[in-house]
């Protein structure tokens, strides 16, 4: 199993570690509930190193993400930051990803953990825009600060403003003396930071900022606290709500499908689909009673199986149980009475509109 | 951690024997393995149930777990409390967590169950059969 460079620093904390996509990694150190519940109220710190990055530069760079991915990326300028995703011809999702830019010639693409192999090889193939194609993931550090503290938590560390860093921007910037990447972006629907820098600095950086934030309430927080926020904030989860047999359309996506911006692959599938009007559509869900939905459990329209909740968990802030499923497009609409198979009984639920969660609009 | 006052399963549930009857729940050990308890469902009162068979289900923010029948027996008693405060699991598991207390169906079963020297042991060494 891959460790990233904190394994040492999380197993001294006292983490319960999990294989994640290869990777030996936290799920939780005091538990799930109070790192979740940091993350809301304070601040939470995550270790993300496992995921993938990749640079992209020289002057056939831009037109290579751009035939990559469904993003415009022509809306990006330098210090932009876009979410995105990279589909197959049929419109299937081969990953989704962030798009960094750097500058006008070079950029970075930070992809899942567990994809990052096959993505690589998806860049390599479709690259006839002689763009050099760098997999720096073994090098490459990641550590998230997410929470209303986030911007506190950093700002002595940072020695700059954070405040005016606007979503989804990022500065080439030093976090103490560590230099790399600070983007306002996360994956828990708070606000919050990701830090791309030189691994070997993991260890340092990361016990600075967790002694120097003790006080605010900045705690580390695991993989399970990740996905319970992910889902609530309704950000998908590659290989559970999407992959190679969904489309970016039936995932919902549509947001970062631009099919009036350059030509990409996947654009001609995803036209059709749009125009059409997909099959189905991955719609969020409430549980209306005490029981929880899984992933894979079976989800019941008008006593017929329709398909498999593609994540569901309890929700931490809002106490009461969440998921996803992919429902016919005329039924995927809020208000729809569910029924999800837990154990043998049929528990009634209701589609519901994502996010589940949405943060109040303070800062 | 291990109550030497009572017996253990492979399933990482303990009993308390007292005379005909005996005490039901999870180990300190199975509520760390599972992490934040938020759901539990036990058998009604009057239920009988074999030994080995699943009598309830305890679910944590990222597992789901059965419960397994230590002995045969019929349920004199089940702790409801747990059903609206599933923390409990977590907080005091010998305890006030107690989940079922049953009528013991058949003695010579109870021949099949750990001592705390023995679940200390199992648990040592991984706490699971594999």
């Amino acid at each position: 199993m891959k460790r990233t460079a904190l394994n040492e620093v999380h197993r001294r904390a006292g983490a319960r570690m999990v294989d994640f996509a290869g990777w030996e990694m936290p799920v939780r150190y005091e538990g799930i509930v109070a790192e979740h519940t940091a993350v809301r109220t304070a601040a939470g710190i995550f270790d993300a190193s496992h995921m993938g990055e990749f640079r992209i530069d020289g002057p056939g760079a831009a037109e290579l993400v751009d035939r990559v991915t469904t993003n415009d990326v022509g809306r990006l300028d330098d210090g932009g930051v876009q979410y995105s995703v990279m589909t197959n011809a049929d419109g299937t999702v081969v990953d989704d990803l962030l798009v960094y830019r750097l500058r006008a010639d070079s950029f970075m693409l930070v992809v899942n953990a567990g994809n990052t192999p096959k993505d690589l090889d998806w860049l390599r193939t479709h690259n006839r825009f002689d763009a050099r194609v760098t997999d720096i993931s073994h090098r490459t550090g990641l550590i998230a600060i997410q929470g209303p503290l986030a911007a506190a938590c950093l700002e002595r560390h940072a020695g700059t403003d954070l405040a005016a860093l606007p979503r989804y921007r990022f500065l080439e910037t030093a976090l103490d003396d560590v230099a790399g990447i600070l983007s306002r972006t996360g994956y828990t629907g708070e606000d919050g930071f990701e830090f791309y820098f030189s691994a070997e600095h993991a260890p340092a950086l990361w016990r600075a900022l967790l002694d120097a934030n003790r006080d605010r309430g900045l705690r580390p927080a695991g993989l399970g606290a990740r996905n319970t926020l992910r889902l609530e904030a309704g950000m998908l989860l590659y290989g559970n709500d999407m992959d190679e047999g969904t489309t970016a359309i039936e995932a919902g996506l549509d947001r970062v499908v631009r099919l009036d911006a350059g030509d990409f692959i996947g654009r001609d599938s995803l036209r059709a689909e749009k125009a059409a009007g997909p099959r189905r559509k991955l719609a969020g869900f409430r549980m209306l009673g005490a029981d929880i939905a899984r992933d894979g459990y079976a989800v019941h329209l008008d006593g017929e199986e329709a398909g498999r909740v593609t994540s569901g968990s309890p929700s931490i802030t809002l106490k009461t149980n969440i998921g996803l499923a992919y429902l016919p497009l005329e039924r995927a609409l809020p208000g729809t009475p569910l029924r999800i198979r837990v154990r043998n009984r049929s528990c009634p639920a209701q589609v519901v509109d994502t996010p589940f969660y949405k943060r109040g609009r303070a800062t | 951690m291990i109550p030497d006052d009572l017996r253990y399963t492979k399933e990482h549930e303990w009993v308390r024997i007292d005379g005909d009857q005996a005490t039901i729940g999870i180990t300190e050990f199975a509520q760390d393995e599972l992490g934040d308890v938020v759901f539990v469902e036990l058998p009604p009162a009057g239920s009988r149930i074999d030994a080995n068979a699943v009598f309830g289900t305890v679910e944590s923010v990222k597992a789901v777990s059965d419960l397994f029948m230590p002995l045969t027996g019929e349920v004199l008693e089940v702790n409801t409390a747990l059903v609206d405060a599933p923390e409990r699991v977590n907080e005091d598991p010998y305890g006030d967590a107690w989940m079922i207390r049953i009528r013991i169906g058949d003695v010579s079963e109870l021949d099949a169950l750990l001592s705390s020297e023995d679940y200390g042991r199992f648990i040592a060494a991984g706490g699971s059969e594999s």
